[in-house]
């Protein structure tokens, strides 16, 4: 392989691991808070996808209003999901509210497939992000550069608000011990309506930049993106941030460097995901960054 | 002595839901008050452009000919539309679906051979036959006595475009094939295999790639074709990842001529590649520039009438035809059953279809020209034309 050739690879590497990181924090912030995998989070993603398509394509407005249009309305639905989907079962068994977040995530794909329908429609192409630039012998789309970019601008604002801010305090201590959190006067619904709200935030501005990199739109969008990004949270270590982010990279990297180096495997690139899922499992349960919890009975 | 007994109300149970399903079947007697034409098609999901395309074509074809008449009696037709999501576990449901509950007497469809694949084997059980629309993997119909075809197939597919490669002076080729379709890879192989033969160079493939059904990310594999010396990319998959393949292709500063086949004709393709799908050749089964036969005029005529004056693809004109082909057999068999209408369509010779004569084979299989089209200003348009060989 030429310099250019792995350079290029590098390049699309990074900006599929950075789409895979903004849609892995969804699931592992949810993880952190409520010990619940939100199947459904994959369809959030689908959701932010098509709102940017019908504010650009249908209602015509221009990018920079139509997309943060796009992510507060995907955060809306976020939240809703939080509140009929998973809020009724709070003190359900855990499996309880795993069957529910399953059953939303196809009620939400099928309900798209009757709203949307099933052909797939293009997402907006905006000049300025689609532009091919040279750089080098890498040729790459202007957006390959866009989505690292918003990606780390993204990252660096949840982090302020986790760390720093008194939600993001808040919500390190509900995930720390709800209940505790909760004697301590902290508002424990307002934090998860919260969570759910920033994840779905993340999600959108992934299925935004995903969208203007891979312009086709169907409902089932969600579907193959959400279990790898599912994968790339449990790699890093389920309810760890840092370790969504490098999960999200991880996977990203592995899938554009497999077929890069074993052309012949192309086939199988799917797959990879799952491998790494069980290799870790089997290796260390609770991800690169996870810390083993103890269960208290 | 209880248990026995209850054994004994079982069988008689089972055994009356046996006489139950084998009743409907066979009353060849009786004429049914209604003609039932199932329709196959992938109509959400990956597949849902082809499918729609295709449905356009049986839904008109419907409206011109809503009755068939045997023995002289004018019989309605009525559709009855089956879904099969653009997946195989689905497509035999919704196969079953088609002939358990919905009772078809004959089934139209589907768009996408690994669907007609899934569901040949119920058609054949079920005794009810199947005419393929668009489905030109060779296994659709080979030891599928009950399912039949409207358009030619892969082999025939292939070595079209091989040739048009070769003519071209096309030397290596890179070939990115969707590895989960069916179709894709039997296409793939018997474009790889005819144009070896007239290279006469083991090496001419450079490269082969694979990806899946729904997969959005394909720099990977464009990487190594970049960089493999390849003239040209035969990519024979779905519409909906060949557009992101195109479009990835000319980002990744790739300038090689996209080659195809069939199922590229469609809407999507050209609305998500835009500019990066601009020159990209394929075949297909018909084209209105080249019209066939009179029907073709009619179709033409009708298609405008109904959907506007934008021209029907290939497909369209293929699902059109497969529905005058069913009420073709079934007037010509006389009856609305399910083997002597099978037996009437394996002798089908010379029926004039819009999208051209169709004469079948012993597979089943129609042997028809193809056409060699190209993509203009953002339209398909036509280049040339292929008799069969």
């Amino acid at each position: 392989m030429t310099l250019s050739a792995f350079m290029q690879n590098v390049a699309n590497a990074v900006s599929l691991g950075s789409l895979y990181a903004l849609l892995a924090i969804g699931y592992t912030m949810v993880y952190g808070i409520l010990r619940l995998i939100n199947f459904a989070h994959g369809e959030i993603f689908m959701l932010g996808a098509y709102f940017a398509f019908y504010a650009v394509s249908v209602f015509l407005l221009p990018w920079y209003i139509a997309f943060p249009m796009a992510i507060l309305i995907t955060a809306i639905f976020g939240v809703l999901l939080e509140r009929v989907a998973y809020k009724p079962l709070r003190n359900a068994p855990r499996i309880a509210i795993m069957m529910s977040a399953i059953g939303a995530s196809y009620l939400i794909q099928n309900v798209g497939i009757l709203v949307f329908g099933g052909v797939p429609v293009s997402f907006p192409n905006i000049p300025i992000f689609s532009q091919v630039c040279k750089v080098g012998g890498i040729s790459i789309a202007r957006v390959s550069f866009v989505i690292p970019v918003v990606t780390l601008i993204a990252l660096a604002v949840l982090f302020y608000i986790i760390n720093k801010t008194k939600v993001g305090t808040a919500m390190r201590a509900v995930s720390k011990d709800y209940e505790a959190a909760r004697l301590m006067g902290i508002d424990v619904n307002t934090i998860i309506t919260f969570t759910f709200g920033i994840g779905s935030v993340m999600a959108a501005i992934g299925a935004i930049l995903w969208g203007m990199k891979y312009p086709s739109l169907i409902p089932t969008l969600g579907l193959m993106p959400g279990l790898k990004c599912f994968i790339a949270a449990v790699v890093g270590g389920i309810g760890d941030v840092r370790g969504a982010v490098i999960g999200g990279f991880i996977i990203g990297i592995l899938e554009i460097m497999i077929v890069a180096f074993f052309p012949d495997l192309s086939g199988y690139r799917d797959a990879f995901a799952f491998v790494l899922l069980i290799v870790i499992l089997l290796v260390k349960p609770t991800g690169l960054m996870g810390k083993s919890a103890i269960e208290k009975v | 002595m209880k248990k026995i007994s209850l054994m004994l109300v079982l069988v008689m149970i089972l055994s009356a839901f046996m006489a139950g399903c084998g009743d409907s079947g066979a009353d060849s007697g009786a004429l049914p008050e209604k003609i039932i034409v199932g329709v196959f098609e992938p109509l959400t999901g990956a597949n849902a452009g082809g499918g729609e395309l295709e449905l356009q074509g049986i839904e008109l074809a419907h409206e011109m000919f809503p009755t068939v008449t045997i023995d002289g009696t004018e019989i309605p037709v009525e559709l009855a539309i089956a879904d099969n999501k653009s997946d195989k576990t689905e497509a035999s449901n919704a196969a079953r679906n088609l002939v358990d509950s919905k009772g078809a007497h004959i089934v139209v469809g589907s768009w996408g051979s690994g669907f007609s694949m899934a569901a040949g084997p119920i058609f054949e059980d079920s005794e009810v036959p199947a005419i393929g629309t668009s489905c030109t993997n060779p296994l659709v119909t080979k030891g599928m006595p009950y399912y039949f075809r409207v358009c030619f197939i892969d082999p025939f597919q292939g070595t079209v475009m091989a040739k048009y490669a070769f003519d071209e002076g096309f030397k290596k080729i890179a070939v990115v094939q969707e590895v989960s379709n069916d179709y894709a890879v039997s296409l793939a192989a018997f474009f790889k295999d005819a144009f070896t033969e007239l290279t006469g160079d083991d090496n001419c493939i450079v490269s082969t790639l694979n990806y899946n059904t729904n997969d959005q990310d394909f720099s990977a594999q464009l990487t190594d074709i970049k960089n493999s010396g390849a003239e040209a990319i035969f990519a024979p998959g779905n519409f909906t990842e060949t557009a992101l393949l195109m479009k990835q292709a000319r980002e990744l500063g790739i300038d090689l001529q996209f080659l195809g086949g069939d199922t590229w004709e469609t809407p999507p393709l050209l609305e998500i590649a835009g500019d990066a799908a601009e020159g990209a050749v394929y075949s297909s089964f018909y084209d209105p520039a080249a019209p066939l036969t009179e029907m073709t005029a009619t179709f033409l005529d009708a298609y405008a009438a109904k959907y506007g004056d934008e021209q029907p693809a290939g497909v369209t004109a293929c699902g059109f035809d497969a529905y005058l082909l069913a009420l073709d057999a079934i007037q010509r068999a006389g009856s609305a059953d399910g083997p002597a209408i099978r037996d009437t369509l394996a002798e089908t010779k010379d029926f004039e279809g819009a999208a051209g004569f169709v004469t079948l084979d012993e597979n089943g299989d129609a042997i028809k020209p193809a056409v060699i089209k190209t993509v203009k200003d953002g339209q398909f348009v036509y280049k040339s034309f292929v008799e069969p060989f």
